[in-house]
């Protein structure tokens, strides 16, 4: 298939090798779970059990909260043992909601969970329902709620849905051994979803560093004609959905819209088999695979790993580090973020676990910029990263905003490539987190001033009727007093 | 002090191309190397003296500079910045100068050009154009006697006494200089020849591809500069952008006009393998802090570089005119940034979000 190219990008090493082999193993259960309450895009979710309450794997354990939220289900069978506050995975390590679960060691499944016969006689909402019940996210990274996205046919028209399974970061293998070894149920998935969406056909895009996944999908494709593998060649940012979308289909993304501008959805191949396990099985989303590699990694390993479980105890079940790592990170090399503590849980988003070794890492000090241009180069977005660095610097945030820093997706190939090591996203994040905190005070600026508003009105108002009804008092009173007798005159 | 010294950032990416400014820098001279190589072999050990004192002049200075300004000394020192504008200073100067030419020239590039701006990266224009370009005003008689080749151990040449003789004791050396072809031509054609009768008695163009002309020491072999050059473009240290636009540029007006009246102006191939052209394609107007930092700013950059040597060359006072038309380039280099620019992901030039015309996308609500 035709294939268009989009400015930039950069190609690290891919460093694949050191898990992309090892198939997907389950880790014994830790001795306890900790699952947060928030663990996606949007409203956390509010408990749905007591301490000290049984729970069976899959029985709802938090319930989602407004539109764009999701629920947290039980990991494995036990007993609710805190409902209390965790460390977060998050670089801040601040604790969160987080629901603690002993686990009974029997892993027993909730028997009220019934799958669908067939799930393409439901309609979009029935489906977009499920999806939803079942705490499906979004599972490439983002964890945006998966049945808002399925609901988009309600304002959009949808005709592609794309699955992405181009895995451009480096060490990241988990998509990669799912495609492998679930071809059949990531298409199942697949298909309900574009079933959902009313989207005619469907694109499977892997880049060329997976020929296995591959032919595995396209083995599994083979029977459904409106179903095409799209091999793309190995560039980062390829996942980021609206630089791939571009490669797919010639088009690009409106600014500031959505990739169903352009009549696309893209979902992750993970998220296509939990779409599958939530419609065939019925089964919430409770666990996924996780990638731990990295240098300092005696053994890494992909692993099917339940919700909550701490980072140390995957790192234990690779044989432990060999070496003190640089840096402990949670998702890829590119965008993921350092993890506070091992202590912290995998949550739906996590996609890997790396502790990458100084060599690794090749951190330097930064050096004054010379203005190369490489990071213009780079820049998927057409963006000047060296431009913004230094209006930010300035404290020039607006004249960063005027010139694009709204437009950049964080994908890290300018600090990538930049020659004098400079924090380019560091800047850049310092600055949407300085002018979202703006937007915020000014927000509630706003709101105290019509709330002070509206306050004084309705003083004004209640003085009034008070004033209002004393006159009408006096009235009544002066009516009821019988009239004066009129002095002689 | 290093301003970030302390901070760890928590923004990935934790992974890197392995780049360095030093290893920019480094592969930069390597480019340069074989055509300084030639040079001094073929200038002598005047040439050598001379580039030694300029590479020097500009360490001790730049040492100097970043001592009195507080910034880590060994960490900018080795990041190789100085040490190459002291040598692309050296590679325009003509190779027999005085020494204080070099001590004067080092001066002026690293505390006015380049310094007294806040340093590396932070300079407007390019420091070894500016202490070019102010010695040559400054001495115009010194920066303009140029001697014929006479190569290392020749006979003729001046051994090691003698060259120091040349360069620290300021001996005559009249009966050896020799004009560049591009002064020759200026000369002569004020003098009512034309170029039919100026050229075959002044050189061959292969001798100027080669480099057994007079000159500056890195003007002379123009093969060996477009190969440094094109050695930097396969290493992606520079972009094809600059110098292709400007050579392109520089053929083009050279063509035109040679068709125009072949007895007044060079033929392209002349104006292409002398002077400094293939110097300041590939490694003068590339530079990257004086340069524009987008594709579509390069190409303009570029073309504004070829067309200002092909007019100082042509019709100004001077016979050549690459370092002049690459300072008032950079001159230019923040407007071209500023208002040639990148079209950014889902907008349009004007920086509004894309619009589709069709049907895709959102339905009418």
């Amino acid at each position: 298939m035709r294939l268009f190219r989009f400015r930039g990008g950069v190609h690290p090493e891919d460093r694949k090798a050191l898990s992309g082999d090892r198939s997907i193993e389950r880790t014994t259960l830790p001795h306890l779970l900790h699952v947060p309450l928030q663990q996606h895009i949007g409203a956390a979710a509010n408990p749905a059990v007591r301490r000290g309450q049984l729970v069976r794997k899959g029985d709802l354990i938090g319930e989602r909260q407004g539109a764009i939220s999701a629920p947290i289900h039980a990991p494995t069978s036990g007993r609710v043992v805190g409902i209390g506050r965790y460390p977060a995975n998050h670089p801040s390590g601040l604790p969160v909601a987080t629901i603690t679960l002993l686990p009974d060691g029997e892993d027993r499944w909730s028997d009220e969970l019934e799958g669908v016969a067939d799930p393409f006689a439901l309609t979009t909402e029935e489906i977009a329902a499920r999806v939803a019940a079942a705490g499906v996210v979004g599972l490439g990274g983002a964890t945006f709620p998966a049945a808002v996205k399925l609901n988009l046919r309600q304002r959009y028209r949808i005709h592609t849905l794309i699955i992405n399974g181009s895995e451009c970061e480096p060490y990241l293998t988990c998509d990669d051994r799912l495609m492998r070894e679930q071809p059949v149920a990531i298409l199942d998935g697949a298909r309900i979803m574009a079933h959902a969406l009313g989207a005619e056909r469907i694109l499977i895009a892997i880049e060329n560093n997976k020929p296995q996944a591959q032919a595995a999908l396209a083995e599994a494709a083979r029977a459904f004609p409106d179903i095409a593998i799209a091999r793309l060649p190995n560039r980062y940012p390829m996942g980021s959905e609206k630089h791939l979308s571009l490669a797919l289909t010639g088009r690009e993304t409106p600014a500031r819209g959505l990739t169903a501008d352009i009549g696309v959805v893209v979902h992750n191949p993970a998220t296509a088999y939990a779409v599958h396990e939530a419609l065939r099985q019925g089964r919430p989303l409770v666990e996924r695979v996780v990638t731990v590699t990295g240098e300092a990694v005696a053994r890494p390993a992909n692993l099917r790993v339940p919700v909550g479980t701490p980072v140390e105890h995957l790192l234990a079940h690779c044989g432990g580090l060999v070496e003190e790592p640089e840096r402990l990170i949670s998702g890829g090399p590119m965008m993921g973020q350092p993890l506070p503590s091992i202590r912290v849980p995998i949550v739906k988003g996590s996609n890997g676990v790396l502790a990458l070794t100084g060599r690794e890492v090749h951190r330097r000090e930064p050096m004054p910029c010379i203005r190369c241009g490489q990071c213009v180069a780079a820049c998927p977005c057409g963006l000047l990263p060296l431009d913004l660095a230094a209006r930010i610097r300035a404290a020039d945030l607006e004249g960063a905003v005027r010139h694009g820093l709204m437009d950049c997706i964080g994908c890290g190939s300018c600090a990538y490539v930049c020659p004098a090591h400079l924090p380019l996203v560091q800047f850049i994040h310092y600055a949407k987190g300085e002018m979202a905190a703006r937007g915020r005070a000014r927000h509630k600026q706003i709101e105290t001033k019509r709330l002070a508003e509206l306050r004084t009105a309705r003083m004004e108002a209640a003085k009034r009727a008070k004033r209002e009804a004393m006159a009408r008092r006096k009235q009544a009173t002066a009516a009821k007093q019988p009239e004066p007798v009129e002095a002689e005159t | 002090m290093n301003e970030f010294a302390s901070a760890s950032p928590v923004a990935g990416p934790f992974a890197h191309a392995r780049s360095s400014i030093g290893r920019t820098m480094g592969l930069v001279m390597l480019a340069l190397t074989p055509g300084t190589l030639i040079g001094l072999w073929q200038f002598g050990w005047p040439a050598i003296n001379l580039f030694v004192v300029t590479i020097t002049t500009v360490v001790v200075v730049e040492a100097a500079c970043l001592r009195l300004a507080g910034r880590p000394v060994r960490a900018h020192l080795f990041d190789g910045s100085a040490i190459l504008t002291g040598w692309l200073l050296s590679l325009t100067l003509p190779p027999w100068a005085p020494w204080w030419i070099g001590v004067v020239g080092g001066l002026i590039a690293i505390v006015i050009a380049k310094q007294v701006f806040g340093g590396l990266g932070q300079n407007l224009f390019n420091p070894a154009m500016v202490a070019r370009v102010a010695l040559l005003i400054s001495f115009p008689v010194t920066m303009t006697t140029f001697v014929a080749p006479t190569p290392l151990f020749s006979e003729g040449a001046p051994d090691f006494v003698g060259g120091l003789a040349i360069t620290f004791g300021g001996e005559y050396y009249d009966a050896m200089t020799s004009a560049t072809v591009l002064g020759q031509v200026r000369t002569d054609l004020t003098t009512g020849l034309t170029l039919i009768d100026i050229l075959p008695s002044t050189y061959q163009l292969s001798q100027a591809a080669i480099g057994t002309i007079a000159g500056s020491l890195g003007e002379t072999s123009a093969v060996l500069i477009l190969l440094g050059g094109l050695f930097l473009i396969a290493k992606r240290v520079i972009t094809w952008h600059i110098p292709v636009a400007m050579l392109a540029t520089i053929t083009v007006c050279a063509t035109a006009m040679h068709i125009f009246d072949p007895a007044v102006f060079l033929n392209p191939g002349y104006h292409l393998v002398s002077g400094a052209t293939m110097l300041a394609a590939f490694f003068i107007a590339t530079d990257p802090v004086t340069a524009p930092v987008s594709a579509r700013a390069r190409i303009l950059y570029g073309i504004g570089c070829g067309l200002l040597v092909y007019i100082i060359r042509t019709w100004s006072a001077y016979p050549e005119g690459a370092a002049f038309a690459v300072l008032l380039m950079n001159a230019c280099t923040p407007l071209l940034d500023h208002y040639v620019r990148p079209r950014i992901y889902g907008r349009d030039r004007r920086g509004e979000p894309l619009a589709y015309a069709d049907d895709t996308g959102e339905k009418s609500r």
